[in-house]
């Protein structure tokens, strides 16, 4: 489902900030993210929208897992930029990758077991894996997971939420529909 | 102030505010704007690059960064004169 193109072939940054006034988000520290916090912050926003997880389980239940390519190399990039000048505190708290899992615990009140993981691909057979065996072992009841990629003029983030209970009609948590999601995403398949 | 209050807005991101929705003498943390500690390290870099000021130390802020007020007379008091 189209529900937002950009035809102006904007900087990933105005693009993201079009999304966020044209989603109506308020939360004005949206403003001081970097890109890759920015994007996986959105595309949750977008995934939570339907979907209360807080009116369904305990903070400590929800958690979340992550992975993409680049790391936080996007805003490892510019805080290198700004270190040839003064170096910029704001960005520097952003040279983790795993901070965008910060960003999204904050706004939706996750305080479960969470994971940010580097691989070259998507990696479906393992985020499967990995989030089932923390389901298993009863650590998390909801897991937000996904791929949240940022790097310059290049982004992607495709997000699904995991439940123990889920509603009516979810798709099964299996490699193939894990699959299916990100195919959809990526244009492959026509959804 | 207003230019000071323009910085302030720009170096912290503070997208959503007008220099006119700062009041001179609100609080710019906590109950205030509701500034955290990394915003303090901006100010601390805004004091630097834009006026050639480097706190003594990391306790002086406490009563720098009060109030744009507050801000704007520590300014004029250290910024290094002109030759």
């Amino acid at each position: 489902m189209l529900l937002l193109k950009d035809e102006t072939n904007s900087s990933t940054t105005d693009f993201l900030l079009s999304a966020y006034k044209y989603f109506n988000v308020d939360y004005p520290k949206f403003y001081k993210m970097d890109n890759l916090c920015k994007l996986g912050f959105l595309a949750v926003e977008l995934l939570l929208k339907e979907r209360r997880i807080a009116e369904a389980y305990s903070p400590e239940s929800i958690g979340i897992v992550f992975s993409n390519a680049s790391s936080s190399l996007d805003a490892d990039l510019h805080y290198f930029e700004s270190v040839k000048n003064i170096p910029s505190p704001a960005q520097f708290v952003y040279t983790l990758p795993n901070i965008v899992i910060g960003e999204v615990s904050i706004r939706h009140r996750c305080k479960g077991e969470n994971a940010f993981f580097v691989n070259e691909r998507f990696d479906a057979g393992f985020m499967q894996f990995y989030v089932q065996d923390l389901m298993a072992r009863n650590r998390v009841k909801a897991c937000i997971s996904g791929w949240v990629e940022c790097l310059g003029a290049e982004y992607k983030a495709v997000v699904y939420l995991v439940e123990s209970h889920p509603e009516k009609g979810a798709l099964p948590f299996d490699i193939e529909h894990i699959h299916q999601i990100y195919e959809i995403a990526n244009g492959e398949i026509n959804g | 102030m207003a230019d000071l209050k323009q910085q302030i807005i720009a170096q912290l991101n503070l997208k959503d505010l007008k220099p006119e929705d700062i009041g001179n003498d609100q609080p710019l943390f906590v109950e205030g704007l509701g500034l955290d500690s990394i915003d303090a390290l901006e100010l601390i870099v805004l004091l630097q690059q834009e006026y050639k000021i480097k706190l003594a130390s990391a306790e002086e802020g406490q009563s720098v960064f009060r109030s744009v007020r507050t801000m704007a007379q520590y300014i004029t008091e250290h910024q290094p004169k002109a030759v």
